[in-house]
Formats: structure tokens, sequence, C-alpha cells
């Protein structure tokens, strides 16, 4: 039987803001376990939270870079289940009037743009970290609150992805989004951009949607893909026995590459939402929401935009600059200080983007200056260097963190384009290698690379090759 | 509102209470009383009547992204039934 997949993601970013949702706690992450917390964020009786301002103008920000209807009135509900990672026993979320509905997101799937129906955005608390102890037979699990509180952004979408092409590209350009927007950092190993999938299958050419399972536990968008697949695979397999899916949440293990029903929430879950009593609704007006979409800097998308009208870049090398924002606010840079944008992106894709691949580099650390590399396409272009010492110049720089310029004195790299001393060598080469010659004579054109070869040798690959294939044309003849 | 020894069990449970069979028939007895006591608001016509969760007229209350100092593990744990070391410690948690 053939199958159509369907899938829906939930996702939860962890919302840029340097405080806590509701208290004065530090968002730092990495710190020791326990030690950003307070009476607030841990839940105690009495206590009263107050709303991060800066994370409800994040989460309006994310609302509007995904095309959501904005109400005027918004609130909070209660969410309750008892976790032990969950310190009030109840969260404070969205339920009845979240902040951003029926929004949608373009994304690029082998060329075609496919829309994806946003469902709703809201914004939440994070819980606590469970910790499990290594040994098995431990009876215990530790906990740290310290991301107890942090703002967190949910975004569900509609069940509208229809393959692991169109899920990688959601994601990706999801990503993009709240990075260029500075609403979150994104850092998938920090647990701070998140995923859950919903997967079921249809009958090709019925539309009768089969049971939906949940799958979580996924760290990275690999997981993710993998996961879908597995889970599409399964169900497909239930159903050809003849079967029923059931609707059920399961976890991912990423060692075994399996999911895995999950057990303690077996039970269809009350949340028994209601509004939040502690907290005040927000109202939202006119003013404020034009004051938020103007501070919404430009998405990857019109950057991309930018890119290929103002700078005249393809559509692929575009593409590769506005993947990453610290690699088009490089390029950006770049260009502001020396405007030759074509050169400086072949240098960005072929040469740093290669270096950052083969070092393993982290991309938000570039090992290079953007003023750095604009004065290095400046010297090439100005013919103080070949593109060939160039690429020895750069490599340098990205070993010692040394300037071009620098590097070029300390090494006595500056191209040699004095005539006479070009062709001082050119003779010497010449009367050293009369085999070459004489097989240019007889019609082998390679011949006179190889004497262009000899010649650049002889220079340490300094010599101009224009002057050198200039005087060389002229000893011999052509 | 007919309430039954099921919902009783079913909200404890939700409450992680536990309940002799005694306070089960007593809470079924107890419960309907203020149901049915609470359900004379429903012979009130309340249509076109928006629900109403807050009792003042207040909106947009905010504070600003400033840290403000967190308070010492020595006191965080003071509060805590069982640690270990920097942690809380909780029963085993099986997902
Ligand atoms: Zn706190």
């Amino acid at each position: 039987m053939e199958y159509e997949v369907i899938v829906g993601l939930e996702t939860h970013a962890e919302l840029a803001t340097i405080t806590k949702l509701f208290c004065g706690c530090s968002t730092k992450f990495g710190v020791e376990p326990n030690t950003q917390v307070c009476p607030v964020c841990l839940g105690m009786p009495g206590v009263l939270p107050v709303m991060n301002k800066k994370a409800f103008e994040y989460a309006l920000k994310a609302a509007i870079a995904l095309n959501c209807r904005i109400d005027e009135f918004t609130n909070f509900d209660r969410k309750s289940y008892y976790y032990p990672d969950l310190p009030k026993n109840y969260q404070i979320s969205q339920n009845y009037y979240n902040l951003g509905v029926d929004g949608y997101m373009d994304i690029s799937v082998n060329g075609t743009i496919r829309r994806i129906r946003i469902h709703n955005v809201h914004l939440e608390e994070e819980a606590g970290k469970l910790i499990h102890p290594e040994e098995i037979s431990a009876d215990y699990s530790l906990v740290d609150f310290n991301r107890a509180g942090v703002p967190l952004l949910e975004i569900v979408s509609y069940p509208d992805m229809r393959n692991v092409d169109e899920v990688e590209s959601y994601m990706q350009t999801l990503r993009k989004i709240l990075l260029y927007a500075e609403i979150s950092d994104c850092k998938m190993q920090e647990g701070s951009l998140r995923f859950e999938a919903s997967i079921s299958l249809r009958k090709k050419g019925s539309d009768k949607l089969g049971n939906r399972v949940e799958i979580k536990n996924l760290n990275s968008m690999k997981s993710v893909l993998k996961a879908i697949e597995y889970e599409a695979k399964r169900q497909s397999e239930v159903l050809d026995r003849g079967g029923t899916v059931d609707r059920e949440t399961r976890l991912w293990d990423e060692v075994s590459e399996k999911s895995a029903r999950m057990r303690s929430k077996e039970e269809a879950q009350d949340y028994r939402y209601f509004p939040e009593p502690d907290l005040l609704p927000v109202l939202i007006n006119e003013k404020w929401l034009s004051a938020i979409k103007a501070s919404i800097p430009e998405l990857p998308r019109e950057r991309k935009q930018r890119f290929m009208e103002v700078f005249k870049l393809s559509d692929y090398d575009a593409g590769v600059i506005t993947e990453e924002k610290v690699l088009a606010d490089f390029f950006d840079e770049c260009v502001k200080i020396l405007d030759r944008p074509k050169a400086i992106c072949n240098w960005i894709i072929n040469d740093l983007l290669r270096e950052v691949k083969d070092k393993k580099l982290d991309i938000n650390n570039l090992p290079i200056k953007a003023k750095q590399l604009a004065v290095l396409v400046e010297i090439i272009e100005k013919g103080t260097i070949s593109s060939t010492i160039a690429k020895e110049v750069f490599s340098e720089m990205i070993q010692t963190g040394k300037g071009p310029q620098t590097i070029i004195e300390e090494k006595k790299l500056v191209q040699i384009s004095d005539e006479g001393l070009i062709e001082a060598v050119i003779t010497k080469v010449i009367s050293s290698n009369p085999d070459a010659i004489e097989d240019y004579k007889k019609g082998k054109k390679n011949a006179l690379t190889f004497l262009v070869g000899q010649v650049m040798k002889e220079t340490k690959g300094k010599a101009n090759p224009k002057i050198v294939n200039e005087i060389l044309a002229k000893k011999v003849g052509i | 509102m007919k309430i039954g020894k099921k919902d009783i069990e079913y909200i404890a449970n939700l409450s992680r209470i536990e309940l002799s069979e005694h306070e089960k028939e007593m809470f079924v007895h107890q419960l309907s009383d203020i149901l049915s006591y609470i359900g004379k608001i429903s012979e009130l016509n309340t249509e076109n009547v928006t629900p109403m969760a807050y009792t003042i007229k207040a909106s947009n209350v905010f504070k600003e992204d400033i840290p403000e100092p967190s308070i010492s593990l020595e006191d965080v744990q003071l509060n805590a039934p069982d640690i270990k070391g920097v942690f809380f410690k909780v029963p085993k948690v099986i997902e």
C-alpha cells in the first residue's frame, strides 16, 4: 500500500533575554546547577510573577515574522501537571488567547516555494532539567532549576509537511528567521532550539488521516529527519499488517535510532487550563505593534534578495552567504569597507567556509575579521601579490590571526612586477631548459606552461604571472 | 451535574491524593452539593457575555530585562525535601 506522510512540527525556542520570564534571575547557560534560581522560579508559596517586557516583545516579533494574526487581547493560562522538573506543578503558558495565530512561513524545497501554515505562536516558561544517574540501579533522579522560568517561544505548525525535505527546509528556515530577527540564539546543542514532530499516514488518494504519533527527545535536526523516516516506516508496516496505529507519544533514541512508546505519559493528559490569576492580560495596540514591526531587522529572504540585486551575487552565492547570519553580517561588513562584492563573496565561500569546515570551527567565531579580508582582496586587486600567494597569506591569516599586510611584509611576499628582473629569470630558465623550447617549436603548447611554472618556481611564486606570460611569449617568438 | 465515585477517583489521581473508600463516598456528596450550588449560575442567560477572568481593570504590567541577584544555593536547598550535591533529589523519573 502506498501512503502519504503527514508531518507537523512543534518548535520550542528559548528567547534571547538575559533574565527569566517572571523574575530577575539570569538565563546564562552552563553555570553551576541551582545557582540561578529564586523564590519566584522555584514556585515558593505567595510569590508573584511579573512579565518580562523584552520576552513578550520577542514573542511579538516572532508572531509578526511568521505572518500571524495578532489580536488586541492576549493573556496567560496555567497548564497543570506533575513532573519533577516543574516546581509549581503548573506551567504558565497560553491556551485560549495565543499571542499569534493563523500565520504561515514560506519554505523553499528544491527550488519551489511551499507555504506551511502556522497554527499559533505563544509564550511560556521553560521547565528545569532532569539528570538521570549513570547507574541503572540508582533509585533517584536529580533536578537543576536554572532553566526553569526561562522564556520559551512555542511555534506550532499545521500538519502541512509531506516529506523529510520539507521538514528539513522548515526547520532551517525557521531557525534562520529566529536568528536574523535576533529572537533566539538557536543553539540546538544547548537546547535553546528544539523540535517535536507529529506524524500520521494517509492512504494515497484518501482524505482520511491516520492516528497521530508524537515524537519527542529529538536533539538535532538530523534526529528529527531520521525519526520521521523511522516512524513512517513503522506506521506503514502496522497498517500493511492490517493493524491500527495507536495514538501515542514516543521517545527517540539517538543511539539505537529507534523510537519507543513513552511510559510515563501513557494516560491522556488533563491539563485543566485556566487563566493565570497572578498575571494581568496584555493589550496590544497598533502603535506598539508598528514599533515592534519596525524593530525587526532584514529577514533571510529579504537579505538574500538584496545581495542579488545590489551586489549582483548569483542565486547560489547569495544563498550560501545568507545561510548563516554571521556570514551575511561578515559579508556586509566587508563590502562596506571595500566595494568588491564578487571577489569578497568568492573568498568567503571558497576559502573561509572551507577553512571553517576543515578545521571544524564554530561559525559564530570566524577566525578572521571583515577588515582583514577586505584588505587582502584590495591588495590582490592592486597587484601587490598574486592570487596564488594570496592563498598562502590567507591560510597564514587564519592560523596566526595576523593581518595580510603584516604577513606579506614579514614573509617578503610582494609580487615581482619588475620586467627587467622577470626577463632575467626567464632568460635563465630558457637556457637551462633547451628541450622545452624544442618541444614548443615542435608544437607542444604545454611546454610553455612548463616554462611559466619554472619561472614561478625560481621566483617562489612571486612573479606577476601576466608579465611572465607576456615576456615569455615574446622570447619564444609568438 | 452528577458526580460519581469514578469522578472523585479521577480528580484524586490528578491531584496525587490518596483517598479511603469512606472519603470517596463523602466527597461524592460534598462535591455534588457544591456543584449544584454553583450550578445556579448556569440558570442565568450569559449569551454575549465575555467570560471574565480578571477582577481589576489593569493590563500590561511588565518588568524590564535587568538581572537581579538570585538566592544562595544554601538558601535554595533549605526548602528541599532531599538534595544530592548541588541538585534537588527526587524519586527516579522513568520516561
Ligand atoms: Zn528566579
